[in-house]
Order: structure tokens, then C-alpha cells, then sequence
């Protein structure tokens, strides 16, 4: 069976794509800038937010992992058995925003303040036919 | 402004009660408060009461007594407790009231709080993605702060240990049982560097004080404590905190910071003045951090503070005597209210086991928690 990509959300990264991007905006007034899009700036309140593609590099502000199955809403489809947890990163897109991602790494010992990492886009859980795909970012 | 007094403060024990209400643990907490400033409801003029879990915390009304007064609802996040009070301390402050209460009460199922990232201004994928939990923050957080300034895991322990040790000498505490710093750096990881037991846990109980003019105090008290100050304030664009799906390039303070500026410059006091202190330790990370963002020492100086134990009963800034959060757990509506209760403890010299020597004369409380919000409070004699 092959399955087909699904991302998990709308409007979180360009897909399909060769190249995906995440999804930001920035206000054209203060110049800040958001992930996800909103619909408004969270600095100034204007409404004129632009959609703004974000890069796929940056490097890692801050980190932690998740070692426990986080309750609902989570939707990774894991177990209490089967759950292995994650790292999780604030990553500084190239001097553009910081966002936070889940990072595909979770060994202590190989994440570092600092760190380049990529977006890279990666299966998160699997529904019928269908393979629901999610961002994260991953050393390199 | 006039001057505002704690006149009495009445403490629900923090832990699991079965199948007792919140609400009645929050009676149960204004009947204590009401017997300790030698009033009765009847003399309560306006009151607020938080909570998270109870939409209407007035409903305690049916418990105390239905007097017809005003009984306003808040809840605030973390700063629940701290909004309670300064709500009602400023009914005084202005001239609207002579005496009022403040009461919070709470009663939390057990693990982390959850709730739906929507109503955070976040979208639904950040909780279904694994991104929506207030613990990942504060491992977040800490651990820059590690990286930064020097902590140690070996501090992180001894501040879990410290608050377990306070807890075992408080009756109305919920963990009770000391433990090691090898028992805690053992204990499951949970946020990188954050471990199991260094995390307090969301649970039951209730705490309220009375507050009153200056002027009415002097019918009960010839030793009054004064509410010196109360500050709230909120996250700053660009910040990072808890539930930032993004943040800006520039950091920003913590909000922390700016409501103690706030607080000593009311009470026209600093740091080097307070002689007891209680802080939001939901995990001892937080604890450490925010003894630098409250002013008691430099970014980096806890490592050795910790090894020193300053801020031990008997040290020379004693921190979370009755043992903070982390051995009392968070019913957030209540648990602010309950570090007034201790710090009123303290300066009364009615601690009992746990009493800091010195005749202490000045108490600092701090909160913070979701979304980025934090409440001071300064009492003094
Ligand atoms: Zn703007």
C-alpha cells in the first residue's frame, strides 16, 4: 500500500514541495515577525500581517526533551508503552524569528546551544491510507 | 492610597481530600482566616475568591453565609492567588471598603495541567504536536539557564531537597517525606534537566486572608503587617514563555521582573531588605531563576548559594520555608494565598518548627505561570 503524505495542519509548511518552508508572517508596520500566521501583529496590533516564507536553517537558542506522553490534545498516536519521547528545541531561524519545533534528535548528549539545524518534514502518525506528516528540525 | 493590613490568614492543608469539594475546603479556609483576625463573615464587606477548576468560587457564599455582599470571581493562571489579593487590598487601598477577603480554592486531578492551546491564542496542532505542556518550558528555560550561568544538576537537587525538608516540618503540606539529592537526581527525567521529583504536582486545598484599612486594624492588633506592595504584570513581545508557538529575535526580561521592580519601589524597600521569601518553585529551576529575576542575587550565584545553604530555615535568605510548591503542590486559585499564609507565619514568629530565627520583619512573595504572567506581594510589621 502506498501511502499518501498528509501534513497534519493547513497552512503550518508549504506541501507539497521540494523545498518546504514554514509558514510565518510579519508585520509591515513594526516588522516583527510570527509563527504560525495570525491575524494580527503581536507587537504594534496591526492588521496588515504579510505571509512571510520562513528559513529552513537556524540554530538551536534552547532545548529540552518531552519523556513523558503528554495528555490530550496530543495526537502523536503513542502508548504509554510504545511513547519514547522527543527533544524539543527553540531554534533561531536565521536572525529572522524563533519558533519552537520538535527536534528529530533527543540524546542529551547530542544537542547543543547553538547547534545548526535543518527543517526537514517528517511522518507523525498513520490514519488509513494516509501518512500525517509534521515539521521538526534536525542537526546537521 | 491607604494603608492595608493583614488582619488574618486561614490555611486548607495542600494534598488530596477525597471526595471533599473545593468549595468546601474553601469555607473551611475563611473560617481559619476569620477566627485568626477575630472577625466574623458578617464583617466582611466584599470579597474575591479564585479559582481554576470552580467557575464560581462565590458559591462558598452557601458555606460562610449568603450576606448579600459583593463576591467577585477571578481566575489569572498561576497569578491567580496574587490577583485575588491585590484585587481586594486595592478595594481597601481606594476608600470603597473597610474589610475584605481574598480566598482561592482549588481541587486538580493529578499530572501535568493541560487545557486546549486555542484558548491560549495558539493553534490546535501545537497541542496535537506535542508542543502545548508547561513543564517543557520550564526544562526549556532552565536549561539555557544552566548553560549560561553554571548550574549545576547537583543545585537543582538541593533545591528539591531543601523544599522536601521544609515540607516534612509543616503539618499543612503535602509531601512530607524527605529525600535525598541522590533519591532526586535518580528519579525519572522528564524535561532535560528536570527531573521527577524536582517537579510539585498539581493538587487540592484551599487559603484565604483577611485584609482590612489601617485605621480598622487597630480595633484587633497592636502589631499589625502591613501589605506593603502588590504588582502584577504580564510577558513582553518578545519573550519567550510559556506556550510560544514563536518569539522574537531579542529577548526579553521575564514578566517577573518588572512586578518586582514594581512591588520594592511601592514599598520602598529592595532586596537587601526582605527577610523571608516565598517563590514559584513549580520546579526547583524555577526556584533558582527566580531568585535572580526577584533581586536576591546575580545570574550564576545560586550554584554557590545552594552549596552554602542561604537559603535553608536558618540560612541567610531563607526561601519557601513551608516548602514552597514543590512539597505542597499547585491548587492554583490557592496557592499564593498560601505563601502569604506562611510569610504571616513567620513574622508572627508562629511558624513553629520551621521558624526562621531573627525576629523577621519583612516577607516577599512571587508567582509566575501560564501564559507568562507573574504577581508580587511584600508584607511587612
Ligand atoms: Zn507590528
Amino acid at each position: 500500500m502506498v501511502l499518501t503524505s498528509v501534513p497534519f495542519a493547513e497552512d503550518v509548511f508549504t506541501w507539497p514541495s521540494d523545498n518546504p518552508q514554514l509558514i510565518g508572517c510579519r508585520c509591515p508596520e513594526c516588522k516583527a515577525v510570527f509563527f504560525p500566521m495570525q491575524p494580527s501583529c503581536g507587537v504594534c496590533g496591526s492588521l496588515e500581517v504579510e505571509q512571510l516564507l520562513l528559513p529552513t536553517t537556524g540554530t538551536i537558542w534552547a532545548w529540552t526533551t518531552q519523556e513523558f506522553l503528554p495528555k490530550a490534545p496530543y495526537a502523536g498516536g503513542e502508548t504509554p508503552e510504545t511513547f519514547k519521547g522527543f527533544g524539543v528545541g527553540v531554534i533561531d531561524l536565521e536572525g529572522v524569528v524563533r519558533i519552537e519545533s520538535r527536534l528529530t534528535e533527543s540524546d542529551p548528549d547530542k544537542l547543543k546551544f547553538g547547534g545548526k539545524v535543518e527543517l526537514v518534514i517528517v511522518p507523525f502518525r498513520t490514519e488509513g491510507d494516509k501518512e500525517i506528516v509534521s515539521f521538526a528540525f534536525k542537526p546537521v | 492610597m491607604r494603608d492595608v493590613v493583614v488582619l488574618g490568614v486561614g490555611l486548607h492543608p495542600f494534598g488530596r481530600f477525597g471526595a471533599k469539594s473545593a468549595i468546601d475546603m474553601g469555607a473551611d479556609a475563611i473560617r481559619l482566616a476569620l477566627g485568626d483576625a477575630g472577625i466574623t463573615w458578617k464583617d466582611v464587606q466584599f470579597a474575591f475568591g479564585g479559582s481554576f477548576e470552580v467557575d464560581n468560587p462565590d458559591a462558598v457564599l452557601g458555606r460562610v453565609g449568603r450576606t448579600g455582599i459583593p463576591f467577585m470571581d477571578v481566575y489569572n493562571g498561576c497569578a491567580t492567588a496574587a490577583t485575588a489579593l491585590e484585587m481586594t487590598a486595592d478595594g481597601i487601598r481606594s476608600g470603597k471598603y473597610d474589610i475584605g477577603v481574598a480566598v482561592g480554592m482549588d481541587k486538580h486531578s493529578s499530572g501535568a495541567f493541560t487545557s486546549d492551546p486555542v484558548h491560549y491564542g495558539a493553534p490546535s496542532w501545537y497541542g496535537e504536536a506535542g508542543l502545548f505542556l508547561t513543564t517543557k518550558f520550564f526544562g526549556m528555560k532552565m536549561n539555557r539557564y544552566m548553560h549560561d550561568f553554571g548550574i549545576s544538576h547537583q543545585t537543582l537537587a538541593r533545591v528539591a531537597a531543601k523544599n522536601y525538608a521544609n515540607g516534612v516540618l509543616n503539618p499543612n503540606a503535602f509531601r512530607r517525606k524527605a529525600l535525598s539529592e541522590e533519591q532526586i537526581l535518580e528519579s525519572p527525567m522528564l524535561n532535560y534537566p528536570l527531573r521527577h521529583y524536582m517537579f510539585c504536582t498539581p493538587d487540592e486545598g484551599a487559603a484565604a486572608v483577611v485584609l482590612c484599612s489601617a485605621e480598622v486594624a487597630k480595633r484587633y492588633t497592636t502589631d499589625p503587617i502591613f501589605l506593603r506592595a502588590t504588582a502584577l504584570r504580564t510577558r513582553l513581545a518578545g519573550a519567550y514563555e510559556v506556550h510560544s508557538s514563536s518569539a522574537l529575535i531579542e529577548d526579553q526580561p521575564a514578566p517577573t521582573v518588572f512586578a518586582s521592580r514594581a512591588a520594592y519601589e511601592t514599598a520602598g524597600i529592595g532586596p537587601e531588605d526582605v527577610d523571608v521569601v516565598q517563590l514559584q518553585d513549580t520546579d526547583s529551576g524555577a526556584e533558582i531563576i527566580h531568585m535572580a529575576e526577584n533581586g536576591f542575587c546575580k545570574d550564576g550565584e545560586q550554584e554557590q548559594m545552594l552549596a552554602d545553604g542561604d537559603t535553608k530555615i536558618g540560612g541567610r535568605i531563607p526561601v519557601n520555608t513551608d516548602g514552597g510548591l514543590i512539597a505542597n503542590g499547585e491548587p492554583i486559585g490557592a496557592s499564593g494565598l498560601r505563601q502569604i499564609h506562611e510569610l504571616v507565619r513567620q513574622l508572627r514568629g508562629q511558624a513553629g518548627e520551621r521558624q526562621i530565627p531573627g525576629n523577621p520583619k519583612v516577607g516577599y512573595s512571587q508567582l509566575y505561570g501560564a501564559p507568562g504572567t507573574a504577581g508580587v506581594s511584600i508584607i511587612s510589621r
